[in-house]
């Protein structure tokens, strides 16, 4: 996993000049560097007979190859700014719910991690009117409870109240 | 040839079962529902029916998956045309010719040819689908593991160079997923790789989290940021009869868009995205008058409309007859016909014949469902836009919650879903294409495991890739692609990539 999230584009900060691709590139490279160095810990094997971390390595190389190759000719791509980002403060937000669920669902059970998750969405960060918010969520997380659980047989976790 | 027919037959007496016919039409309704909603795409709407389908049969589950599939290439276009949204990524070109003809008050007949002509390039390329994959399978049988190796190999390949943004980007984001589909255990050893100490990720990334996240989260951060109001119109029933003039100038384009599309399907890669692309660029260049083209011209409806959903049966070529996907979503599409130990590959033509006839036979009926759904019900279709996206996206959100989590039963998908669509969010933000990642995680077990065999096989002597015939020819390819992509970044020459108008894209 902290491959992949490591992968997440975009430096902690931005200074002038910095183009898309120079900082998308060489956060690559640099992922493709950390990977090539933890696979170097696994058994590689030899070229005739590769070991679990023959490929991985491999792999890390290439894309710290790409990445370095992105950042070298990205003189041309658009300018690195965090303006474009003015969505991201609500997609966070967005994000945050779904954590909140992530944590919640196994410990609250689905019918109330989804009502709260729902509550959330709906009445904080869309500011519908609460009383829309709270007859939306109840409905919406019973509705699809029993669409998925009793009609589907999906079995959704049913937390310590029961629910 | 007869013997196809008499397949067919069979494949009809499965697919005409009223069960069956059930599971058609409920799968065309939802991706229709699913083509118009945008941060809704085919890929996320089959990733959250796929739970739903591990209590079916197998022949059941692919039937409503596929109609899941090519609905959603229909839905796609009703948005575009009407009110100027693209459903999904396939139905981008549409929107330009569509919604002028709309604004022209030919709304409706271009909703019409784009129905028509999906439902001609659907049935057409079933036609394909079914006198192709059958020998290819035959031939494939031959395939060892050095082949596979280089066939997978090509795919990924042929995928980078297929799309409009860069190669260097696309090869990247291939190699971090194969890095991605090879966290886990190792298949020949067993050994735990980049598990940290998570026990849940020993079994690997599932395609599921991973898909919803990269291409559904990541498209309702970026819907929801946005606050727009839909005003939708309803075009009355009597202005969905093209006019003559008007179906004899998509006669060309839906013949064209059907073939291109199916071989751009077979092509790994987003087939019905691409060849939407390259079917707009052909009409316009083979038009007497092209610059009627972003002013309501039929042809830029009907060109793509037909290629998009012939692509969509294209892509089931290889993954029905060698058990590879082309994409996302036959990569999905097998997995939930694997979850009942139904092992894809050249032999399952034969070994699960029942499976592969009913499903062909069950996509000519999905088809013709699709035709008489959407032109009458159009009107009440879209009435699900007049939902307000602050309304419909927690709703979607709750969906991907539970379609996600049912897979596995575990939390540890959730989180890894959230943290696909962060990674998503800034791939778009970006100028990167999250498929090539897809495509490449699903890729990279077979890869591997393939790879190491043919090693085995050969005494570890690399000379078995270049020897095999089949094998050097893929790889000759490969290389082909990459020395053609290399000169024309050096050389800053516009290739006939551009000229086809893929790059619009970027």
């Amino acid at each position: 996993m902290e491959q992949a999230s490591s992968g997440d584009p975009g430096p902690p900060r931005a200074r002038g000049g910095l183009r898309d691709d120079q900082v998308t590139g060489a956060a690559l490279a640099i992922v493709g560097a950390l990977v090539a160095w933890q696979s170097w810990q696994y058994p590689v094997g030899s070229l005739a007979q590769p070991g679990p971390g023959y490929l991985p390595l491999a792999l890390g190389i290439a894309l710290a190859v790409f990445g370095a190759l992105i950042a070298a000719g990205g003189r041309l791509s658009p300018a690195f700014g965090w303006a474009r980002f003015g969505d991201g403060l609500k997609g966070l937000a967005i994000l945050a719910g779904l954590a909140f669920a992530a944590l919640a669902l196994e410990r609250l059970g689905y019918r109330i991690t989804i009502g709260v998750l729902l509550l959330y969405y709906l009445g904080v960060l869309e500011r519908r009117p609460w009383i829309v918010a709270l007859v939306l969520s109840a409905g919406i997380s019973l509705g699809t409870y029993y669409v998925f659980a009793r009609l589907l047989r999906v079995p959704l976790p049913i937390g310590l109240f029961g629910f | 040839m007869l013997e196809t027919l008499g397949s067919l037959a069979n494949g009809f007496e499965i697919a005409l079962q009223p069960q069956y016919l059930a599971y058609a039409f409920a799968g065309c309704v939802v991706g229709t529902l699913v083509g118009m909603l945008p941060g809704l795409g085919p890929l996320a709407g089959i990733s959250l029916l796929l739970p739903g389908t591990f209590g079916l049969e197998p022949t059941a589950a692919l039937i409503l998956l596929a109609g899941v599939y090519y609905g959603a290439m229909y839905g796609g276009s009703t948005t575009s045309i009407l009110m100027r949204i693209p459903g999904e990524a396939a139905s981008v070109m549409t929107c330009i010719d569509g919604y002028a003809m709309t604004q022209k008050g030919r709304g409706g007949a271009a909703l019409a040819i784009a129905a028509i002509g999906s439902f001609i390039a659907g049935t057409l390329s079933v036609v394909g689908l079914m006198l192709l994959a059958p020998p290819l399978a035959e031939f494939a049988i031959r395939f060892g593991p050095a082949e596979y190796t280089s066939l997978l190999l090509v795919g990924l390949i042929v995928l980078a160079y297929m799309s409009g943004s860069s190669m260097l980007k696309m090869l990247a984001m291939a190699a971090l997923g194969l890095l991605v589909g090879m966290i886990g255990m190792d298949v020949m050893s067993g050994y735990a790789r980049f598990t940290g100490d998570v026990i849940e990720l020993r079994d690997g990334l599932g395609i599921v989290p991973v898909a919803v996240g990269l291409f559904g989260i990541s498209e309702i951060i970026l819907s929801a940021a946005k606050s727009r109001e839909i005003s939708v119109r309803q075009p009355p029933l009597r202005e969905l009869v093209p006019t003559a003039a008007e179906l004899k100038a998509s006669v060309g384009p839906i013949g064209r868009g059907s073939v291109l599309g199916f071989m751009i399907g077979i092509i790994p890669g987003s087939a019905h995205i691409i060849s939407s692309f390259v079917s707009y660029g052909i009409e316009r260049r083979l038009s007497k008058t092209p610059e009627r083209f972003g002013h309501g011209a039929v042809e830029g409806v009907a060109g793509p409309e037909s290629a998009n959903n012939s692509a969509a049966s294209g892509a089931f070529v290889p993954m029905l007859a060698l058990g590879v996907p082309s994409g996302a979503i036959p990569a999905v599409m097998l997995a939930a016909i694997m979850v009942h130990g139904v092992i894809p590959g050249p032999l399952m033509m034969t070994q699960r014949a029942d499976i592969f006839w009913g499903f062909i036979a069950s996509m000519y009926v999905g088809n013709l469902v699709l035709l008489l759904l959407n032109l009458p019900l159009v009107g009440l279709f879209i009435q699900v836009l007049r939902i307000p996206y602050r309304y419909l996206y927690p709703l979607i959100l709750t969906l991907c919650v539970i379609g996600v989590y049912a897979v596995g039963q575990s939390v540890v998908d959730i989180w890894i879903m959230i943290a696909m669509g962060f990674l998503g969010y800034g791939m778009r933000k970006l100028g990167y294409e999250p498929a090539p990642l897809v495509l490449g995680m699903v890729l990279a077990p077979l890869i591997e495991l393939s790879f190491r065999q043919a090693l085995a096989l050969s005494g570890g002597s690399y000379s078995i890739f270049v020897t095999r015939p089949i094998s050097a020819a893929l790889l000759g390819l490969a290389l082909l692609l990459i020395v053609l992509s290399v000169r024309t970044a050096l050389t800053q020459r516009a290739d006939w990539r551009q000229r086809l108008g893929l790059e619009e894209r970027a």
